[in-house]
């Protein structure tokens, strides 16, 4: 009972952290799924949703519950417990990483130590995910789809973990916010720009997001892994895919671009959110903006790019690092 | 102009049309139909009508010429999205609306009746252009290839006639398929658009 006692103040803070992570992810798939309609639209020139509430802003809103009313539909010669499991592997592991995200000095779950080791290994979840959705679907284009996600998430983790490791040589620590308090002069982008090009680049490739966006390739593959899910369990995937973003870019801010430092504010231990949240969102439009903007690699070229100048520059710019650390 | 324009847009729902031409016989024994929902409680099935109503993702789906004003539909000019109607899903599976906009071949009949059957449950067809609705110009004693008039495959909510009908006239269906799915017009256009847009 007393062992109870003693850890009541910790699973409380866990209770409180897992929901707001948990307002996080829906939140942040609201904003995004609206941001994006809405961007593409005047991307194109166009209004975008403008009929359900003032300017649409109730539109993702209505295709949830929509998604949520629609027939969810096995196939016949899918893998069953695999098909219904898919989405959730997809969709779970998200919350963990958004634990240790230093929102701010005094806005964070938990400073663990190995705070960058956990969130890349949650992030790796979600190709597993993928994996068992394309294979259990048993449908080819699915498994296609499945199979370039895998290629593809495998070769860039490589350049955007060794341009990670560049800054972990500087500040000697995995956490996450002893990174973002290292850059209080001078932001890491200043120092090191090859690596968050090298990791912006990688970002995009993580999150299957074009022009990147081979596993899901619909000139080609119909809807690539998800070809096969209805309702709910599609927006599962959805889900995730926004939150992953949401996780790539808080590690971006975090490692380049300076966490939560900004202008100073009243309660600045408090908002600093503020400065996070607007650098994580400016990282998140520009994902939009070339979403809109650029046609689709082939599947060679996305290949080549990583293997023959992403990881043979990172590798450079790590070793150029080290040298420096061990001279300075 | 907007009046006259609207007196224009001559759109038919499946109603008397439909059954007055196929006295219902030939069509029940070749459409296959959803049934009724297994739950049935009035006020979540109006939130979720006005939902299904406000999101109609169409099916990607084009078989001919219609095809290029489903198209055009899309683009900045007329703006599908604006009802929410404009993420065009690869994936049946994750469709609500087909719009069978073109000729519907007698080779093409078997896919179409796939994807029919492949889209989920509360799914929704809108016939375009006179070819989908009846043939229109391959209505003739030669034909030996058109099937004339895709409802003699799958069911047909909404018709819209034209060869092909202009992009106004697929909105105006799309708006006559919400006041069918919830049984209210929604008012065209809610949000004023700029003259000559």
């Amino acid at each position: 009972m007393e062992i109870f006692y003693s850890l009541l103040p910790e699973l409380i803070r866990i209770v409180i952290a897992a929901i707001c992570g948990a307002v996080i992810v829906f939140g942040n798939a609201l904003v995004m799924g609206y941001a994006e309609r809405k961007l593409a639209g005047h991307i194109m020139f166009r209004p975008g949703p403008m009929e359900v509430g003032p300017h649409g802003i109730y539109q993702l809103v209505i295709d949830g519950l929509k998604l949520m009313g629609k027939q969810l539909v096995i196939p016949k010669n899918a893998d069953t417990p695999l098909f219904m499991l898919a989405p959730l592997i997809a969709f779970a592991p998200v919350f963990v990483p958004l634990l240790v995200i230093p929102f701010s000095d005094k806005i964070q779950g938990f400073d663990l130590d190995v705070g960058l080791l956990l969130i890349l290994a949650f992030a790796s979840i979600n190709v597993l995910a993928i994996l068992i959705g394309g294979w259990s679907s048993n449908n080819k284009y699915s498994l296609f789809g499945a199979i370039r996600s895998v290629a593809q998430n495998v070769a860039y983790e490589i350049p955007m973990l060794i341009s990670l490791l560049a800054i972990i040589f500087m500040t000697n620590t995995f956490s996450l916010k002893e990174i973002a308090a290292a850059q209080s002069p001078v932001w890491f982008v200043v120092i090191q720009p090859l690596a968050f090009l090298i990791y912006i680049v990688a970002m995009v490739a993580e999150t299957n997001r074009a022009p990147f966006d081979l596993p899901e390739a619909e000139s080609e593959l119909t809807a690539g892994f998800h070809t096969e899910y209805s309702g709910m369990s599609f927006s599962l995937f959805v889900l995730g895919e926004y939150a992953n973003m949401f996780i790539v870019c808080s590690v971006a801010t975090v490692f380049f671009l300076g966490g939560d430092s900004g202008i100073p504010l009243p309660y600045f231990e408090y908002t600093g959110i503020i400065w996070f949240l607007l650098k994580v969102y400016l990282l998140m439009f520009f994902l939009i903006w070339i979403r809109w903007t650029y046609p689709r690699t082939r599947f060679d070229q996305l290949m080549n790019f990583c293997w023959k100048y992403l990881i043979p520059f990172s590798l450079v710019n790590l070793l150029i690092t080290v040298v420096m650390v061990k001279l300075l | 102009m907007a009046e006259q324009k609207k007196s224009l847009l001559n759109v038919h729902s499946y109603s008397k049309e439909c059954a007055e031409r196929y006295d219902g016989a030939d069509l029940q024994q070749t459409k296959t139909s959803d049934g009724p929902p297994l739950i049935q409680m009035k006020l979540s099935d109006a939130i979720f009508d006005l939902c299904r109503a406000n999101s109609l993702w169409p099916l990607t789906f084009g078989l001919s010429c219609c095809a290029i004003e489903m198209m055009c539909c899309g683009m900045a000019r007329f703006d599908m999205a604006r009802y929410g109607a404009e993420v065009f899903r690869p994936s049946p599976r994750q469709s609500d609306l087909m719009i069978v906009a073109g000729t519907v071949n007698r080779k093409m009949a078997p896919a179409l009746v796939t994807l029919y059957e492949q889209m989920p449950a509360p799914r929704y067809v809108i016939a375009m252009g006179n070819c989908a609705v009846a043939g229109g110009p391959f209505a003739v004693e030669a034909n030996y290839d058109v099937v004339l008039g895709v409802d003699k495959l799958i069911p047909v909510d909404v018709y819209i006639p034209g060869c092909p009908p202009r992009p106004e006239a697929l909105i105006e269906g799309i708006l006559q398929l919400q006041e069918q799915i919830t049984g209210k017009r929604f008012p065209f256009p809610q949000n004023k658009m700029p003259e000559g847009a």
